[in-house]
């Protein structure tokens, strides 16, 4: 016998496997989903969830796809909220402090201790990266939002109204852009490329019988 | 958690383990790839495939879920849609919301044109959010496009289309440069130089990486650069069928706001299908690593108006899904998991292939170790091998896996597996359509002059498999090249009457081919309601 859970979507009770996920488990319960579904595999954050558990008052978080379902789940997905996406021109910036300031000065406000409000699907350390950003560190930013999924729970949870996953992505291209170490290879190759240096070469290559790239292919040296 | 059959099989990998390290198993003859890719790769297995009866493709084979959408009728036969009310009106219209699509539409916008996209889910949801192991370029001293195009062309068996393989290893490193000043954060070293690596098949070490989130910041990269760019898009609406003209051309889409149902007509001078894969479609039963939406929908569309596939009976399984947990079954385990040391381990404890086979050559290994060997570890859905994880950290020092694979990682801590201490269970898993779309070197279709195709919705660039880094290149090269070349073409494009005549056409030919599907195409979603196969 499979083991089933009760679970409630919006309120309204249903019986699930107890292997499923949130996701799957609503499919289960027939359930044709359009919002609120993505990569179904936690990387693209479409399937932020909140959730409690019968008789605990904690209010928890997750990504639904993520997530295996638990008996008394109490469940409402939040498949859109509101961020607020400031435009700027990447090419024109500077990874000066200023550019986070006037963007998205509301990351001035005080820093509310995030952990108490949310768990960070990811286990992203939210009001770390939002200090670093505040400091204009985008580096450090960067580095500590990499992993963000835009999930969007840390700004439904923020009293301050942070767009948490705009600030992480302006400060992740600015550093990429900016910041990071120049890649001098990179940039011959392409300028030799462009002067055509290689278009013979190419050409020489796909010109050849199949027979003779067969034995190439076959016999190339590898790189340890 | 792992049961206590697969534990016991883990003392049996754990006791080989030390010998293993800085031992590189003998890679197979060209003869005994082809054998072992005869016996036991899918596309082997006649019982997956049906002939297609109609179209431009007639009498060749198919995926046999794909040939049923390509025999049934259009959603919208018998829908009044009326083309004199034209909802959007633009110069470049863009059919997908993916790294190709985004590329795209950057491109047009640009190049000035006036450019729009539709995605039936929300832009980024796509399969370049998931791609994790990297994207390769020749960028290297050691390294060239032509040895980048030697690498492609063999691993794809020699059957790419030269024109478009050419314009995909020549472009790769302005690709790089380009999405590098977009602000995508490679890994690179102190001194700037990109960190790569092996994947399978590369005879050099060209493949660029972001720890393994690639793909993801790649995608957070281009739809921020969109949304800068206030470059409009229709999300939640589906293109569910081109429109055409009098004189042969494509004349834009028939959309389908995926949660009204209302439909809306858009009118463009060039159209740029970036639809993706199929992953969604799983043949064969096999689960897959592709997002929602992987349901072939843009190679339905351009097949009716009377494009042409290429290479559309060779898919691409991923040797390394998930096998176990189910909750994750089929997930990807990125490539670059083995290209940081972790070898294909089976039930025995034994290495019994080079971990850094050619995709195929992976996959149809592990199903023999799994069938005709019976070296398999049993799991709940089937069978699994092991990856060998924790010899990453031993190779590379303690700390490597969080650094490099983070996201691999989380998935597996979810659900109480360290991988850094415990080695995961994979089988192959349905990853990419190799082929699709037939385009020319320029990025057109042949048989529609305006209409455009990018990223996994083409057929040929890769040939008959595809190489691990080649597809997040794929999508920045040809979706970047098929933006420019729109808004160089819409300049002259003068569009006649619009009509939805092929639908009816389409129909015809159905009815005389006596094929009553019961179905209506395209997809648009999976049906996963009820307990349906996932």
């Amino acid at each position: 016998m499979q083991e089933m859970v009760n679970v409630y979507f919006y309120g309204k009770q249903y019986s699930v496997p107890a292997e499923l996920t949130i996701m799957t488990a609503m499919e289960y319960a027939g359930y044709k989903l359009v919002r609120g579904c993505g990569c179904r595999h936690g990387f693209c954050g479409a399937c932020a969830t909140i959730y409690r558990i019968k008789g605990n008052n904690e209010l928890k978080t997750c990504l639904a796809c993520q997530t295996q379902v638990q008996e008394g789940m109490y469940v409402a997905t939040l498949p859109f909220f509101p961020t607020d996406k400031r435009n700027y021109n990447i090419s024109e910036a500077e990874a000066k402090q200023k550019i986070m300031m006037e963007l998205y000065p509301e990351i001035r406000s005080t820093l509310f201790p995030y952990t108490t409000l949310f768990r960070s699907p990811q286990s992203l350390s939210v009001m770390q990266y939002i200090a670093y950003a505040q400091r204009g560190d985008f580096e450090k930013c960067a580095e500590e939002s990499f992993d963000c999924i835009g999930c969007g729970i840390c700004t439904s949870r923020c009293p301050a109204g942070i767009s948490h996953p705009m600030v992480g992505v302006l400060a992740r291209r600015l550093t990429g852009k900016y910041i990071a170490p120049k890649s001098e290879h990179l940039a011959q190759r392409v300028e030799a490329i462009n002067s055509g240096e290689f278009d013979s070469l190419i050409e020489q290559v796909m010109q050849k019988p199949v027979e003779e790239l067969k034995e190439l292919y076959n016999n190339r040296d590898i790189e340890k | 958690m792992f049961t206590a059959e697969m534990l016991e099989s883990i003392k049996k990998v754990e006791a080989t383990r030390a010998e293993r390290i800085g031992m590189e198993p003998r890679r197979m003859t060209a003869e005994e790839k082809d054998e072992l890719l005869r016996k036991f790769h899918p596309d082997y297995r006649q019982e997956g495939f049906q002939e297609l009866k109609i179209g431009p493709n007639k009498g060749e084979k198919v995926p046999y879920e794909l040939g049923t959408l390509l025999h049934s009728n259009s959603r919208i036969k018998d829908v009044p849609i009326d083309l004199n009310h034209v909802d959007y009106d633009v110069d470049v219209l863009v059919i997908g919301g993916g790294g190709a699509g985004s590329s795209a539409a950057i491109e047009a916008h640009e190049a000035g044109a006036n450019v729009m996209m539709v995605t039936k889910l929300r832009i980024g949801d796509a399969n370049t959010m998931m791609a994790e192991g990297g994207i390769q370029a020749a960028d290297k001293e050691n390294d060239s496009p032509q040895q980048h195009y030697l690498d492609a062309f063999g691993g794809g068996h020699f059957a790419a289309r030269p024109e478009l393989l050419r314009r995909l290893v020549m472009e790769a490193p302005d690709a790089i440069k380009w999405l590098n000043e977009l602000g995508v954060m490679f890994d690179k070293d102190k001194d700037g130089r990109m960190v790569t690596t092996h994947g399978g098949g590369t005879s050099r070490k060209r493949m660029h990486a972001c720890k393994d989130y690639s793909g993801a910041e790649i995608m957070r990269v281009l739809r921020d650069e969109v949304w800068n760019r206030q470059i409009p898009i229709a999300d939640f609406t589906a293109a569910v069928e081109l429109i055409k003209d009098d004189k042969g051309q494509t004349a834009g889409a028939v959309l389908k706001d995926m949660e009204t149902g209302v439909y809306k007509v858009a009118r463009a001078k060039t159209v740029i299908i970036a639809t993706g894969g199929a992953g969604r479609l799983h043949y064969q039963n096999f689960p897959t690593s592709n997002h929602y939406g992987a349901t072939a929908d843009g190679l339905v569309m351009g097949y009716r108006a009377g494009a042409p596939l290429l290479y559309q009976d060779t898919i691409q399984y991923h040797p390394t899904g998930v096998a176990y947990p189910a909750q994750i079954f089929g997930a990807l385990v990125t490539e670059k998991v083995r290209s940081l040391g972790a070898m294909l381990i089976n039930a025995e404890g034994e290495a019994f292939m080079h971990p850094l086979e050619t995709r195929d050559v992976s996959a149809a290994s592990i199903i023999r170790e799994c069938t005709e060997r019976g070296k398999g570890v049993p799991t709940p859905t089937g069978y699994g091998i092991w990856l060998d994880t924790p010899m990453i950290e031993m190779i590379h020092g303690e700390g490597t896996i969080e650094k490099r694979i983070p996201a691999m990682l989380r998935m597996y801590l979810n659900y109480d597996i360290d991988m850094r201490k415990q080695p995961i269970l994979i089988y192959p898993t349905l990853h990419y359509q190799n082929g699709g779309l037939e385009i020319g070197g320029a990025g057109f279709t042949k048989a529609i002059p305006n209409l455009l195709v990018a990223g996994e919705a083409v057929g040929g660039i890769h040939g008959r498999n595809r190489l691990m880094g080649n597809s997040l290149l794929d999508i920045i090269v040809f979706g970047r090249n098929a933006g420019k070349a729109a808004a160089a073409k819409c300049r002259e494009v003068e569009l006649g009457t619009m009509n939805l005549d092929h639908i009816q056409e389409y129909a015809g030919e159905l009815a005389k081919a006596d094929l009553h599907t019961g179905e209506v195409s395209p997809m648009l979603l999976p049906n996963y309601t009820f307990g349906m196969p996932k």
